[in-house]
């Protein structure tokens, strides 16, 4: 086939995933949206496979399709409640593939050069493309594969520790070996000094150094987030592997994977500032994992948790005209979505206003409270977010709080001492009656205090989400 | 002392001041009741069930008056009635002192107290005696019960195997009690009801009884309600036109209009013109509460119902209270009730006419041979004055666009240093790279572009799709493994055949769960 049909199948593909991305402005227009990225990667695998330079066809069309069959075995099997999860493995395989692909192209280069120019010219494929450079493309080329793999060695460590620590596997609190960040520095001045050599040299043996210490700094930077932060951490590492994709394209002298790398690079930096906006901390802090046990003195909180049994819920959101819910991590851990869909349905079939407020960070991964409510069938118009929620709590009767935490924690608004701070919070103590599912009195995943189950219009509904729920639904009328 | 109900002398009117409910209460306060024989029959009390509550039924009038030292009693009193008053007697009644001066002369030269339950001041704790609310109430609720019975059609809209029925279309203008009580009223009966109000601040009230709000587009400053006791304002006359003209625009498509528009103590203002009146379908009604005041609408005829050469129903009636007489007077024997347990602090059966009390001193409009009325203002504000609205709001025109020019200015200025700084670096880039780099590179940065373009736009509970497909999407790595794939040694089949697979689980792995996630969606 000839070059110019590969290229033109590019350009097609890239505006297709370009679509794909725009589309998901709407609920409606995504469900087309992932139909243009799926033609889009289609054509893209096979211009590449018909195309210039590529070769043993069989061998890779066996290849995914025997990744394929994995790949959707894990999609249909995934809980949804294990999205995060899913997505931070995946993540990692595609830093793993990165640092695959730049050491290929150093082993390609390293032969190529070794060559002499008749040799040169008879090379076929990829090897072809590396024989027409000249020094300083070379050179170029070399800075751009040792970034390519620096990334995808950060991405792969990093991806697999927020796993671990998305699946439980691993401890959740920020951890950090002794020097903190120190170590990181020292890792990332070593990668440095590997690239100036490895630019001279163009060795093996800088690169190689470099990648372990890039697989270092992928570990021990992820370690040392704190599991609240792991939205912004799981954005910022889907952020990275578009980063690696781009520069491997780079590399290669391959427009799309410049172009795919650069949307995925682009779209997950923006997702992890918005992220970090709305829990009013600064990017670099939680990169650096400045985020973990209390700082400074935090206000004492005074006063008792006042429980309260299933019955005297039920009777509250009997009573009660309009119920706002607002659900958190926990509910995803107890696997509560449909015994929530199922109070809501019960509740809008007694004529109440049901609605859902949704705090940008809540959950795991970005959107994940929405997802898992979307999954028990809860209607989306509905589900509110922060902001357009926030001033009614005043007027409504109750709300329910199912496993979240920081997110309706007061003294991110009254405590300058906490360490959320001037976080955004959904303002639910506001609320004629608040009810706080909860597992028991622990402060939770952030270790933050929270004054809101203290207050005099709390009361505190213990027990498993699901338990609870369970409980409470045959008492709805 | 004796608390004495006399039968209401004005025709038609059925209410009385005292039911044998409101009489045992009166009793726990030490005080003795006394009734004209027959005042309560009109209003479903029987003078057997008054002396099973523990009543004294007198024969005469005038031997009421003379043995009660409080008389109660629901309409002004006649100057026959107010002749019977005597130094240190108590009278508790409507009396609307604006317009009954005379009356209340003659009431100041018997030496009498007179509190008028009109004038019970609009505050938090006299809600309990306020007798206008009760009353404004009933003839609410009334109203509609009265369009419904002149209007040839359902309320509600219905299916029926004998045709489709459209649902009324209910206008109430004047949102105050009684204008509240005509909305929920008509809501419940299963009408589209609309509401119109000069006082924005009300809007929200309208919308929680269920009905639609009438904007008008017109910029005005706002009234606030707070400052007149929570009753409407003379409005001015630019704003008088924008809102007659949104009733014209209304008129055609109203099958029944209540108007329950009053200024205190003002003539009432007309709201539905002629006009208005001819544009309506026939079989149209008007219910004009506001008719014992000239009437929101000038063709209403005060205390009758008329019909127009095109076929609407006016009615003036303006004793809609009246009309519901048990239950009027069981709300207004309350209000009454409530006033004499704060005039009784004690429950020793003795007034204490407190006149530092701002309800009572409010309510009084002569005591012990001086007129009292006006009352000064009361103390405790009627409502808490709205918080001031944002400044932002006062800006003019000029300052807007100054402000706007400002931001401009400043996005322009961040907007041009980065591009300046970006394209410096571009520059910079471009001196020492080759020309096949920079290819590269340009395509590089318009796609971060794109990128940033596009993402603003998701949606915030899209995000984790979002998530998930550029997950699936930076798969596109397996472009580079499939390049490769191809050329050279064995380590490198190997290395890059392994990334083929693991791309090929993300791909197919991404795609299906967003697939799966977005199927989710649903709208209810």
């Amino acid at each position: 086939m000839e070059f110019g049909f590969t290229t033109a199948a590019y350009v097609v593909a890239a505006v297709l995933f370009i679509l794909a991305l725009g589309g998901l402005s709407g609920q409606e227009s995504a469900k087309r949206a992932v139909w243009y990225g799926i033609v889009g990667m289609g054509l893209a695998v096979f211009a590449t496979i018909i195309g210039p330079g590529s070769g043993l066809w069989l061998v890779s069309v066996i290849l995914i399709a025997m990744g394929g069959v994995i790949g959707v075995q894990l999609a249909q099997r995934v809980q949804m409640t294990q999205m995060p999860e899913l997505v931070a493995a995946m993540h990692s395989l595609v830093g793993l593939a990165a640092v695959f692909v730049g050491y290929n192209a150093h082993i390609e280069l390293a032969r190529v050069l070794a060559m002499d120019p008749a040799a040169r010219a008879m090379t076929e494929g990829f090897a072809a493309l590396l024989a027409k450079k000249d020094t300083v493309e070379i050179n170029i080329l070399r800075v751009e594969l040792f970034l390519g793999v620096f990334i995808g060695a950060v991405t792969f460590t990093g991806s697999v520790i927020a796993y671990g620590k998305l699946a439980g596997k691993v401890n959740t609190a920020a951890q950090k070996l002794p020097g903190g960040h120190m170590l990181n520095a020292g890792a990332a001045l070593v990668s440095v000094l590997c690239l100036i050599w490895y630019f001279n040299t163009g060795g093996a043996l800088p690169l190689f150094l470099m990648t372990l210490a890039a697989l270092f700094i992928g570990y021990h930077l992820i370690m040392g987030i704190g599991g609240a932060d792991m939205p912004v951490v799981v954005s910022m590492l889907n952020s990275y592997s578009g980063w690696a994709a781009a520069a491997i394209g780079f590399s290669l002298g391959n427009d799309l994977l410049i172009v795919v790398g650069a949307l995925v690079g682009s779209s997950g930096a923006i997702l992890s500032y918005i992220m970090c906006k709305a829990m009013n901390r600064s990017f670099v802090s939680v990169i650096l994992g400045g985020f973990g046990g209390p700082q400074g003195a935090q206000a004492a909180v005074e006063g008792e948790q006042v429980a309260i049994e299933a019955d005297g819920v039920a009777s509250a959101l009997n009573e009660a005209d309009s119920v706002i819910i607002v659900p958190g991590y926990g509910m995803a851990v107890a696997q509560a979505q449909q015994a929530v869909s199922e109070l809501t349905r019960k509740l809008r079939a007694a004529g109440k206003n049901v609605r859902f407020a949704i705090h940008p960070v809540a959950g795991r991964l970005p959107g994940h409270m929405n997802v898992l409510l979307a999954e028990a069938k809860v209607p989306y118009d509905i589900v509110m977010e922060m902001e357009e929620i926030n001033d009614d709590f005043p007027d409504t009767d109750v709300v329910i709080v199912i496993g979240s935490n920081d997110i309706v924690n007061p003294a991110a608004q009254d405590d300058p001492n906490s360490p959320i701070a001037g976080m955004p919070v959904l303002e639910v103590w506001k609320a004629k009656q608040v009810f706080v599912s909860k597992r028991g009195q622990g402060t939770g995943y952030s270790g933050i205090e929270n004054p809101l189950f203290f207050k005099d219009n709390t009361r505190m509904f213990y027990g498993d989400a699901k338990a609870s729920l369970d409980a409470l639904l045959p008492k709805i009328d | 002392m004796k608390i004495g109900t006399p039968k209401e002398i004005l025709d038609g009117e059925a209410r009385v001041a005292m039911t044998p409910d409101s009489a045992l209460q009166l009793q726990k306060l030490g005080y003795d009741c006394a009734i004209e024989t027959g005042a309560g029959e009109r209003a479903g009390f029987t003078d057997a069930a008054y002396e099973a509550a523990g009543v004294e039924i007198i024969k005469t009038p005038a031997a009421l008056w003379k043995v009660s030292d409080v008389v109660a009693k629901v309409r002004p009193p006649t100057d026959v009635e107010a002749k019977r008053l005597t130094k240190g007697k108590l009278l508790i009644s409507f009396f609307y002192p604006a317009s009954n001066e005379d009356l209340m002369e003659l009431c100041r030269s018997k030496s009498a107290s007179v509190i008028a339950m009109d004038m019970v001041p609009r505050i938090s704790r006299a809600q309990k005696m306020d007798a206008l609310s009760s009353m404004a109430n009933i003839a609410g609720y009334r109203a509609v019960i009265e369009a419904g019975s002149n209007f040839g059609r359902f309320f509600t809209g219905q299916v029926t195997a004998a045709g489709k029925v459209p649902p009324a279309k209910v206008l109430v203008v004047g949102a105050g009690v009684a204008g509240l009580a005509a909305i929920g009223t008509a809501t419940s009966l299963g009408a589209m009801t609309y509401a119109f109000d000069v006082r924005p601040e009300v809007a929200e009230q309208v919308e929680s009884m269920g009905a639609e709000f009438v904007y008008l587009d017109f910029e005005d400053a706002p009234s606030d309600g707070s400052e007149s006791g929570g009753y409407a304002k003379p409005s001015s006359p630019e704003f008088r036109e924008a809102q007659l003209a949104k009733f014209r625009e209304l008129a055609p498509d109203m099958d029944i209009v209540i108007t329950t528009a009053l200024i205190p103590n003002r003539e009432a203002p007309e709201l539905w013109t002629e006009d208005m009146v001819k544009a309506m379908k026939p079989g149209s009604v008007i219910i004009d509460l506001a008719a014992e005041r000239g009437g929101n609408c000038k063709l209403t005829v005060m205390d009758e119902k008329i019909v127009t050469d095109n076929g609407v129903t006016i009615v003036g009636y303006t004793d809609f209270p009246s009309r519901m007489a048990t239950q009027s007077s069981t709300l207004y024997a309350t209000n009454i009730r409530h006033m004499m347990t704060d005039l009784t602090p004690e429950k020793d059966g003795k007034v204490a006419h407190n006149m530092e009390d701002d309800v009572i001193r409010g309510a009084t409009i002569t005591h012990e041979g001086d007129v009292t009325w006006p009352p000064p203002p009361p103390k405790v504000a009627a409502i808490a004055a709205q918080p001031k609205r944002e400044k932002a709001k006062e800006l003019t025109p000029e300052e807007k666009r100054a402000a706007e020019t400002a931001t401009f200015q400043k996005q322009t200025k961040q907007q041009v240093t980065l591009l300046a700084v970006g394209a410096a670096l571009l520059l910079g880039v471009g001196l020492v790279a080759p020309a096949s780099f920079m290819q590269h590179f340009i395509v590089f940065v318009l796609a971060v572009f794109v990128g940033f373009q596009v993402i603003w736009g998701v949606a915030h509970s899209l995000h984790t799709p979002l998530m998930a497909i550029t997950n699936a999407i930076s798969s596109i790595i397996i472009l580079g493994a499939l390049m490769q794939i191809g050329s050279g040694s064995f380590l490198v089949i190997l290395l890059a055949g392994l990334s083929v697979f693991m791309a090929g689980i993300n791909i197919f792995g991404g795609f299906l769960v967003t697939r799966r996630m977005l199927a989710m969606f649903q709208k209810s």
